[in-house]
């Protein structure tokens, strides 16, 4: 038995009515077949399809309705 | 950067005291503030020794326990009037066990008046400069007071403040760091980028932002507060950014400032995430008691945005 405990961590995390983050070095192909690079150690995905930054999140899935937001 | 100029009979005597030592003791009476400036300045001039200091100010003043005394009531007198205002703050929040939707939903609830709205749609030149002019007090000390927490935190909040922080100070890039992204912006507007350059002409509101950031970040007992503060500031950021940088663009000023806004659009996406969920999330799941504290600090950090938006949006005639 050890009191040192082991954390739980993700590279991909799904953020409840927001983006996905993804740690660590990335290409992303979005839907057009268009190739992006991630450039920072985290980045946010949009998952609401209403970023003006696409494929990143910008924030705008907070001005959505609830029910527009990704679950 | 030299002493800022005093703003009253207390920030005159205590500014003449630090600029005495170490040959002369610090005086044991100082006269009371006369106004909120002069006790505001004060205690950001205090405060700054904890940063980079000052060039007509011995380093030892740091710690001299004289100074310290001066502080301290500062600190207790703004640190009141702040609590006094989040108890008066009118709509309590809920709290679920959820708390990163309770967090977003207080942020989301809270709507005062935007400067990066007005920035986006109506200001000119100038009151866009005015507004680089204040901000750039905080913002080439970026993150610095959210640096003095990192040692207080439980592992994974730390883990989570560090990933945060690394962006924030370049990832190892010193072109990255975004307090010199900032200093990049200010020069390319043709404004002055040295360090506290415009301190001399920030109003309490700015000074009163500073100053909560720096109470927070030094007092260990404030830890929750000062995360609660970073969630809320990295909150209300994406948007605004967007807004500031698309002003930045419609009135044709350099596209370096715009960038660092730019910058900020998709950084904090990731950094509100990270700092509701992560930071704050796994500090509350060690210290529960701290939830308060966190909200109060979030609560701070719109409160003083709101107070600097009504300042400067009336002083610009903007209409309500
Ligand atoms: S998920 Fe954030 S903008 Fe779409």
């Amino acid at each position: 038995m050890t009191d040192v405990p082991t954390y739980p961590h993700a590279d991909v995390v799904l953020c409840p009515g927001g983006p996905l983050l993804l740690r660590g070095k990335h290409v992303i192909e979005d839907s057009s077949g268009e190739l992006h690079e991630t450039t920072r150690r985290v980045t946010a995905l949009c998952r609401c399809d209403k970023s003006a930054k696409k494929p990143w999140c910008d924030g705008t899935h907070k001005l959505l309705p609830e029910k527009l937001t990704p679950s | 950067m030299m002493l800022p100029k005093p703003r009253g009979p207390l920030s005159a005597a205590v500014f003449e005291s630090m600029r005495a030592l170490p040959t002369e003791p610090v005086a044991r009476t100082h006269p009371e503030a006369d106004e909120p400036e002069d006790a505001a300045i004060t205690l950001w001039a205090l405060y700054e020794l904890s940063y980079r200091g000052f060039d007509d100010v011995d380093e030892t003043a740091e710690w001299d326990p004289d100074l310290l005394a001066v502080r301290r009531p500062l600190e207790i007198d703004l640190e009141g009037r702040l609590r006094a205002r989040w108890e008066s703050y009118a709509s309590p929040h809920e709290v679920t066990a959820d708390f990163s939707a309770d967090f977003f939903a207080l942020v989301a609830a809270h709507d005062g008046r935007s400067l990066a709205r007005f920035v986006q749609t109506e200001a000119d030149e100038q009151q866009v400069l005015d507004l680089l002019r204040l901000r750039s007090v905080y913002h080439l000390k970026e993150s610095d007071p959210t640096a003095w927490v990192v040692p207080r935190l439980p592992t994974a909040s730390k883990a989570a403040l560090m990933e945060l922080q690394y962006d924030e100070y370049g990832c190892g890039d010193p072109n990255r760091v975004h307090s010199h992204l900032f200093a990049r912006g200010l020069e390319a507007i043709g404004l002055r980028s040295e360090y506290g350059a415009y301190v001399d002409d920030v109003p309490l509101e700015i000074l009163e932002q500073n100053n909560a950031m720096s109470l927070m970040g030094l007092h260990r007992r404030l830890r929750g507060a000062a995360l609660g503060h970073l969630a809320a500031f990295e909150a209300t950021s994406s948007i605004p950014s967007r807004q500031l940088s698309q002003g930045i663009a419609r009135l044709g000023l350099a596209p370096d400032m715009a960038a660092y806004y730019d910058e900020h659009v998709e950084a904090d996406a990731v950094h509100e995430q990270l700092a509701v969920r992560a930071i704050c999330g796994e500090l509350l799941a060690v210290e529960p008691e701290l939830r308060d504290d966190i909200y109060f600090g979030a609560f701070t950090c719109l409160d003083l945005e709101d107070r600097l938006a009504e300042q400067l949006l009336a002083r610009w005639g903007a209409a309500t």
